[in-house]
């Protein structure tokens, strides 16, 4: 199993805390499909006065690992402090990097990516890079300390599976033992094992499953297309070819017709 | 003054629908708040008003559709003005899926094309390409349906009287109630030092008010990150709503919550650009973890909370459910804790 920061986990699954019915409905997502990885965006307003206290609780009820994210933030000023902020109510220096460019495709903004991931692997944080399929990209942010890279599938809540597959297939062989998470644009359990079996380490999804209309069947189903598909990676899949081969030798067959 | 039956604490819609209700049938009692009569200090005064359980349904579970259903009814046997013109669901086109979806999830609407938007919203017109009608749901006012409330308890002598938290005093009247239960917690958030899973969900919202637009009924406009709605309350007012983030903050709306909200309602129609803002709101709502009611029994305590965002929607059906307890026994299906 792949290590993330040294930290091997018991699923390659990683589920989103936001957008359920009810937390009730999240717990048993959770529970169900055993992800081990849980997401939390973190408000600056809910920090303070320990405002969401109530929901705090509840996600470290879950007993699975918490990666904070600074999803929402625009710079990176802002995304620093609301990981600082992240740090001290979550107690783990793991932050989900998110730096906004674009309000409408939610696209990553690879230069304040960049620039944000400095200066929080400098001040010892362990950085989880949203980014996009592009290697120099990776290349900088890899530069920049980040030991894991979370590059997208399609733009984040579009349920559009791996749009480009070339350029994800590219970053894979790229960097073969970089561990990588697919992270955001999944919407069907088939585009989870069909990152899976790429090579990716891990996925990490949230509108797919908490948008269904049953939150916690859905993430079964993707806890097992996940597994589907490492289990298919890791079985040394057959090459495609062009030309049929039967799969029984015809030579030496008893009767023919 | 004779020793009540029941004290009542949390003026709020659980509250004095309670009240409204024990009073009907006979049972005399007193109720407390810390602040008095409804007003800013409660999540209530907030409240959008949308009697509308069938677009509930979208995310809340059956109970709440089921018991919704109650609401409409009650409020108007109360003399509430309660307006049966049904709930309009939209999306812009290109969130066209959420619509889908949408309906996918609910039940009890009618379709309706671009060409049926503005026969049912005049001003409407053109902003749509088709949207989800749900003709049997209603809206109140909140403010004026607590106001009809308080001066019905007042009419029997029952005034909201102030009482800082649990400071009141005692009732031990014997008077025969069939339970134990003599004092009746709705305090809403403020219980959560006696229910560790109570949490406070935060609702920002907007009063507006427009020259340029009318609307006969709530429409809410879907959209993946910022769905919205819009609730007439007469004279070019509306009520705009509503945020719903995971903080117990009571106390500040943030910038970008009034600017999403503005936005999305900017969206749904540019003339909405020149109303004027009359009242920033917010607050929390009280909610168990599935945001569901409870009702709970500790000896002669009953609680009765977690309505999160479905106050004016299941206060009546929470009303009759305690109601039917105390004077019967009949234990509620909201209840999931009785040490009586």
């Amino acid at each position: 199993m792949t290590a993330f920061y040294g930290v091997e986990l018991p699923t390659a699954f990683m589920l989103g805390t936001a957008q359920y019915p009810s937390p009730a409905i999240l717990g048993a997502a959770f529970r169900e499909s055993a992800a081990s990885v849980a997401t939390v965006s973190v408000r600056r307003e809910a920090a303070g006065a320990q405002a969401g206290e109530g929901f705090w609780r509840l996600i470290r009820d879950l007993g699975v690992h918490v990666l904070p994210n600074t999803a929402g933030c625009y710079s990176p000023g802002e995304a620093i402090t609301t990981a600082k902020m992240a740090r001290e109510l979550f107690e783990t220096d793991w932050i989900k990097l998110e730096v906004i460019g674009h309000s409408d495709s939610l696209q990553p903004d690879p230069f304040g990516l960049v620039e944000a991931a400095a200066s929080l692997c400098r001040d010892g944080f362990k950085v989880f890079p949203y980014t996009t399929e592009d290697l120099v990209l990776a290349d900088r942010l890899l530069d920049a300390g980040c030991e894991v890279l979370m590059p997208w599938g399609a733009p984040i809540g579009t349920g559009l599976g791996l749009v480009n597959p070339y350029g994800l297939r590219s970053l894979r062989a790229q960097y073969p033992d970089v561990p990588m998470v697919i992270d955001a644009g999944l919407g069907l359990p088939s585009q989870a094992a069909q990152a899976m079996e790429m090579g990716f380490d891990a996925l990490l999804l949230n509108t797919a499953v908490a948008k269904a209309g049953d939150p916690v069947a859905m993430a079964v189903a993707f806890a097992k297309a996940i597994e589907a598909g490492k289990l298919a990676r890791n079985a040394d899949p057959m090459e495609p070819r062009d030309m049929a081969a039967p799969s029984t030798p015809l030579i030496g067959k008893a009767f023919l017709q | 003054m004779t020793e009540p039956q029941i004290t009542i604490v949390g003026g709020g819609v659980a509250g004095l629908c309670l009240a409204a209700e024990l009073a009907e049938r006979g049972v005399s009692l007193r109720i407390f708040d810390r602040y008095g009569r409804p007003a800013k200090h409660g999540c209530s005064w907030w409240a959008g008003g949308m009697l509308a359980p069938f677009c509930e349904s979208e995310a809340a579970e059956e109970p709440v559709v089921r018991l919704g259903q109650e609401a409409a009814g009650w409020w108007q046997r109360h003399n509430v003005n309660v307006e049966r013109n049904g709930s309009l669901v939209l999306a812009l086109s290109r969130d066209g899926g959420e619509l889908d979806r949408y309906a996918r999830r609910t039940e009890q609407y009618e379709w309706v094309d671009a060409d049926g938007v503005p026969v049912l919203e005049p001003d409407l017109a053109g902003r749509a390409q088709r949207g989800l009608f749900f003709p049997t749901e209603a809206h109140l006012s909140p403010r004026d349906a607590l106001a009809c409330l308080v001066g019905e308890l007042e009419s029997r002598n029952i005034t909201i009287e102030t009482a800082d938290g649990l400071d009141f005093p005692d009732n031990d009247n014997e008077a025969a109630l069939p339970t134990k239960v003599r004092k009746i917690d709705c305090r809403g958030l403020s219980a959560s030092d006696a229910m560790q899973d109570l949490r406070g969900v935060k609702g920002e919202m907007l009063v507006i008010r427009s020259a340029d637009i009318t609307l006969s009924r709530p429409v809410r406009l879907l959209h993946p990150r910022i769905p919205i709605y819009l609730v007439p309350r007469g004279d070019g007012v509306f009520m705009l709503g509503a945020t719903q983030i995971e903080s117990g903050n009571r106390h500040a709306a943030s910038v970008r919550s009034v600017l999403e909200l503005l936005s999305a309602a900017y969206a749904l129609h540019p003339a909405f650009g020149e109303a004027e803002i009359l009242e920033i709101g917010v607050d929390a709502r009280p909610a168990f973890p599935d945001n569901l009611p409870r009702i709970r029994c500790r000896g002669d305590w009953l609680y009765v909370n977690g309505l999160f965002r479905h106050g004016f929607l299941l206060a009546p059906a929470m009303a009759r459910m305690t109601a039917d307890y105390l004077l019967s026994g009949q234990i509620p299906e909201v209840m999931d804790e009785n040490l009586n």
